[in-house]
């Protein structure tokens, strides 16, 4: 196999904020890699890094073997970036911010347009290319996006967020489109999202990513392996009184957590019967039980001792503060 | 050459489609063409010259024209951001001296097409030069006020975050380099304290330089407009592309 993505020691700060912290990791070729975490958690500074948007404070990383900071424009041709925020022209038809970025990254007349036409043709706007991209919805415009980082050919795509803000029937419509990417092309992708949901059924690998550190990187199977079992998750007024009276061998993880109590075991179905039992024995009410697998959701509750809702809260003032440092 | 055609070839197009624009800044000079003119042409009398008062306008107008539209042109790398598509240009491999080149390009062809546009509306209104080396003269003159100017938009737009600034420039920076360029009156008639003033202004040896070709009389010798506008346009340029050297997306 070989790396498409080396990062070593990768370190960014804003002043006295720092928003990536020391990471490292390796992405293969033909991998698509997740970052996930909340918003404000460091990950489009990562991003920006390895496109070579900005520099880092410290630490070095390669893309397809080029070094971030001594080759850039080696880098910016091997890869292709779909932005969180959009980055078309809304004036221009879609061809035509098409034929910009072919022109830019100076793909001949020929093979630029032959190519616009089959990427359109895949994403499926063909038949809306000569029209003005303003009058195009959110979700079309995220696969014109797509499209136009695809136009150079690039062996890494990296997807900032791809489904931000889009409505679950187009998310799942791109989801398709980056898996086929993925496995038709064999395009490397690597991907940010705080979406769990997108990182489980995307990904090949992801790495947790919570204030600026990388706390867990590992394939999503193993990540909810990695918890136990099974997920029991009971709710009651005295969530505290719940994890003494449930000191099992059994237990392999008791958590409280906002009212809630989650419990990470083996074979739960055989012990819920038991759980049940005790908490009557110690006149403890139960609101609610609920047996299931383990999520993504539940991997970043014990990693974090939040959930990513929680996180966002905190993060999203971080996040403010970045943009407005990264603009100066 | 070719990435700098590439950026060019989408300003073109932005601009023709925006047909509001297009007018929006065609209107201006030619309401002050229209009464300025009109209103003080059998009240003024230029000194040292025969012709009447809209024909001393008609150049100065021609500049203001260019002027506006270039500083504009511009100043709009901050849509640019703010829309996000600067992104796309700045992280594709091309250097940042292209796209600035590019940019400066595409704004002052805009530019001069305003000035073209005001030029031909005043061979309707009084404006009778038979000379086709005059009108070539003029057309110079119009190129590098675009130029220059934009090259200026740009500088400013690559220190500014958001277009709340954009007012302020045009009130403190933009309206005074128009109204002291002798575009209105010849610069003789001020007093004489403020002449070295407007002697400082890039946009008088612009003006004079204009007139120069469409009149054939001018207050500041053709060529000395020329080595001063020319030396302006380089610097700016080269400051402005310093500038955004480091702009951030």
């Amino acid at each position: 196999m070989t790396v498409a993505i080396h990062v070593d020691h990768l370190t960014r700060k804003f002043n006295d904020l720092v928003a990536v912290n020391d990471i490292s990791f390796e992405i293969e070729q033909g991998e698509i890699f997740g970052l996930l975490g909340p918003n404000g958690a460091g990950k489009t500074t990562t991003l920006a890094m390895l496109s070579t948007m900005l520099k880092p404070t410290s630490g070095s990383a390669t893309v397809n073997g080029m070094d971030i900071e001594h080759n850039e424009d080696g880098v910016r041709k091997s890869i292709g970036i779909v932005f969180q925020d959009q980055s078309l022209d809304e004036e221009l038809t879609a061809w035509e911010n098409m034929d910009f970025h072919g022109r830019l990254y100076r793909i001949p007349g020929d093979i630029r347009n032959q190519r616009i036409t089959e990427l359109l043709n895949l994403v499926e706007l063909e038949n809306r290319k000569d029209d003005i991209v303003k009058t195009f919805s959110g979700g079309m415009r995220r696969r014109l996006e797509i499209a136009r980082g695809l136009l150079h050919r690039p062996a890494v795509l990296f997807l900032d967020e791809p489904t931000l803000g889009l409505d679950p029937q187009t998310r799942n419509h791109l989801w398709q489109y980056i898996a086929t990417l993925n496995k038709e092309h064999g395009i490397t992708i690597i991907l940010t999202t705080h979406y769990m949901e997108e990182a489980d059924r995307l990904c090949n690998r992801i790495a947790i990513i919570d204030h600026g550190k990388i706390i867990a990187l590992d394939t999503p199977v193993n990540l909810k392996n990695g918890m136990g079992g099974d997920v029991v998750t009971l709710k009651s007024s005295d969530p505290s009184a719940i994890v003494a009276a449930l000191n099992e061998p059994w237990v392999s993880r008791i958590e409280q957590h906002d009212g809630q109590v989650i419990i990470s075991l083996k074979n739960a179905e055989q012990h819920v019967g038991t759980i049940v039992t005790l908490l009557n024995r110690d006149k403890i009410a139960i609101e609610s039980i609920l047996i299931h697998k383990p999520t993504l959701e539940d991997v970043f509750l014990s990693f974090t001792g939040k959930t990513i809702r929680e996180e966002e809260a905190d993060g999203k003032a971080n996040m403010r503060m970045y943009q407005k440092m990264m603009r100066r | 050459m070719d990435i700098i055609y590439t950026i060019w070839l989408r300003n073109m197009k932005r601009y023709i489609r925006s047909k509001s624009r297009i007018i929006g800044s065609v209107s201006m000079p030619l309401f002050f063409l229209l009464f300025l003119g009109f209103g003080l042409n059998s009240v003024v009398q230029i000194p040292g010259m025969d012709e009447n008062y809209i024909v001393f306008l008609i150049p100065g107008m021609i500049a203001m024209s260019v002027l506006f539209t270039s500083v504009f042109s511009g100043i709009q790398i901050i849509w640019d951001k703010q829309f996000g598509f600067l992104k796309e240009t700045l992280v594709a491999p091309v250097s940042r001296l292209e796209i600035m080149l590019g940019q400066t390009a595409g704004g002052a062809t805009t530019a001069f097409i305003q000035g073209v546009i005001i030029l031909v509306i005043s061979l309707f209104i009084g404006l009778n030069s038979q000379s086709i080396t005059g009108f070539l003269i003029a057309f110079g003159f119009m190129a590098l006020i675009g130029i220059a100017f934009t090259a200026f938009g740009i500088a400013i737009a690559s220190r500014m975050d958001d277009m709340t600034g954009f007012q302020l420039i045009m009130n403190f920076v933009v309206f005074p380099i128009f109204g002291l360029s002798g575009a209105l009156f010849p610069i003789s008639s001020l007093p004489p304290a403020i002449v070295p003033i407007t002697l400082l202004d890039p946009l008088t040896y612009g003006v004079e330089g204009i007139r120069y070709g469409l009149t054939g009389v001018s207050q500041i010798n053709p060529l000395v407009c020329l080595a001063v506008l020319g030396g302006f346009t380089i610097a700016i340029t080269i400051i402005g592309a310093y500038l955004f050297r480091t702009i951030k997306s």
